[in-house]
């Protein structure tokens, strides 16, 4: 009975405190990662607000925060994020169709490797930012030249994504297709896509972090309006806290849009995250 | 009726790997390929489930030539092969796709019961052990009811007790349609536990070496003085098919021969 009941003491309160601990590391470890940032700015707060620096080419944070509220109230910001968002959504939609299209074709067939992967290989060697000269000249100063030069950018490691992903697709998971007399299409459908999925979305998502930082490239070598033009205005105007404000609108748009990605991907890819058995 | 005709394969890099095999199946017989390595017993599996073409003779199931996987055959790999996108419940109803949803859904049910993982349905093929996910394979390969199981060393890659176990349980299912069963292995015990006949070949190019019937009455008893004659038979068989490949090549000791038969 002794027995009994020290076991039961025994297994009781480790598991209890192992539980309590488990919930106080869970709120206190991201509040760990936010100790810096928070300590730098606070610090740069007090340091101005004491007058030990002006502050001036390097804005505390509430300079920022009032400057971004400000931009939100004249609508400036919403409507420049507006304008940025719809060209990184027009190149990246342009981006992924191709890239899809092409890394398809690719990863499938190996005569249409042979063909056409040199020729990419190629022109994924030149930095995508040198052919904003040129693009220019062909599309004009305007959208078409902005948008394709993001949909480059977004191209090329979706492109590489899918290619690599269907050329390393299990072909003992195929044989089980075939051994259940899958068509073609069947195939492509029941064993091919769900095998590629994972992949396709790793490489959509840093499609979409190349598709923002061209979108900022192309925004800062000539745009009258989008978060880069904000950037520009900030520098030549000297408002640093403006130019800081758009940077920080990017950070929340960007991770917001690949938050997305990753929410719509999560129902088909929740089969990843268990844990593995041996 | 399963009839193989001088079946013969070779590979596009000159490998001959089948030499005329010819051999009958009755419907819902249990027959063991043995042999050693090179003895192209995969290569023989893999022609009758229509994954490979033979490059002569041909295989004929009901009078039906198979080129093709066949709907009458089922497959069973060395390893399970679940598609990790599906849980266990999808994986089994895999082959039964052109079914309506509420038969499908019952045949799964059934299936998963009777391999004991009725309580699995919803998870996984990650969070299984390996002898649980062949048990999927198995359940998803009988699923559409196969007149002939085709099974490639099934269970070579689980321990020791879950192989037995998982013997007795396919002859358990095998005794619920009886299906033909053609089973490729390298365990002389599997071979005799299962077989009606055991099919013993030898290397390069394969050939059925030798057939020895094991008639032993089932559940068979694996510590039995009958069993441990079929045994040292298809051992002795073994031996004798290796010894003659040595010779015909003349390239490898022969004190090897007796180490080579077990893997």
């Amino acid at each position: 009975m002794s027995l009994v009941s020290m076991t039961a003491v025994a297994d009781g309160s480790p598991t209890h405190v192992r539980a309590a601990g488990h919930r106080w590391a869970r709120l206190t470890r991201p509040a760990l990662g936010l100790l810096l940032p928070v300590a730098v700015g606070l610090g740069w707060e007090i340091v101005v607000r004491m007058g030990w620096a002006s502050g001036r080419l390097a804005p505390p944070p509430s300079v920022i925060l009032a400057t971004f509220i400000d931009l939100a109230r004249t609508g400036e910001l919403q409507r420049n994020t507006l304008v940025t968002l719809a060209r990184v959504a027009a190149g990246f939609g342009i981006g992924v169709a191709v890239a899809t299209v092409l890394g398809a074709a690719t990863g499938y067939s190996p005569w249409v490797r042979r063909l056409l992967d040199p020729s990419l290989q190629a022109l994924r060697a030149i930095p995508s930012i040198a052919w904003v000269p040129l693009f220019i000249l062909w599309l004009g100063i305007f959208e078409a030249s902005k948008v394709t030069l993001i949909a480059v950018g977004v191209f090329f490691p979706v492109y590489l994504g899918l290619m690599g992903a269907i050329q390393s697709v299990d072909r003992k998971l195929v044989e089980v297709g075939r051994a259940f007399r899958l068509s073609g299409v069947a195939m492509v459908r029941r064993i091919l896509l769900p095998a590629v999925l994972p992949a396709y979305v790793l490489s959509l998502r840093s499609g979409l972090g190349l598709g923002w930082m061209f979108v900022v490239a192309a925004e800062l070598m000539g745009a009258s309006e989008g978060l880069g033009y904000l950037l520009i205005d900030g520098q030549q105007l000297g408002k640093p806290a403006e130019i800081v404000a758009a940077i920080v609108a990017f950070a929340i748009v960007g991770k917001a849009s690949d938050w997305l990605i990753v929410l719509v991907a999560a129902p088909f890819l929740r089969w990843e995250d268990v844990v593995r058995q041996d | 009726m399963l009839v193989l005709d001088r079946v013969s394969k070779t590979y596009p890099n000159g490998v001959h790997a089948l030499g005329g095999v010819s051999l009958d199946v009755e419907l819902g017989e249990i027959v063991a390929v043995i042999g050693g390595s090179g003895s192209g017993k995969s290569t023989l599996l893999r022609a009758i489930g229509g994954l490979d073409t033979a490059t002569e003779g041909s295989i004929l199931l009901d009078g039906d030539r198979i080129m093709a996987p066949h709907q009458k055959i089922g497959i069973i790999f060395q390893e399970p092969r679940l598609l990790p996108w599906l849980n266990v419940a999808d994986n089994v109803g895999f082959g039964l796709g052109d079914r309506p949803k509420a038969e499908r859904a019952a045949r799964v049910a059934a299936a998963l019961k009777r391999v004991g993982l009725a309580d699995k349905a919803a998870m996984w093929p990650r969070e299984l052990s390996g002898g649980q996910a062949q048990r999927v394979a198995i359940a998803r390969a009988l699923v559409p009811r196969p007149e002939v199981l085709l099974l490639d060393e099934p269970f070579s890659a689980l321990d020791a007790f879950t192989r037995a176990d998982l013997q007795d349980h396919l002859l358990d299912l095998w005794a619920d349609a009886k299906p033909t069963l053609i089973l490729v292995t390298h365990d002389v015990d599997e071979a005799i536990v299962l077989a009606d006949r055991v099919m013993v070949m030898s290397p390069r190019p394969g050939r059925i070496f030798d057939e020895i019937e094991v008639a032993l009455p089932r559940p068979r008893d694996r510590q039995s003085a009958a069993f441990d004659f079929a045994k040292r038979r298809v051992l002795a068989a073994l031996d004798r098919s290796l010894n003659r490949a040595v010779t015909a090549a003349e390239d490898e000791p022969k004190a090897d021969a007796g180490a080579a038969l077990w893997w």
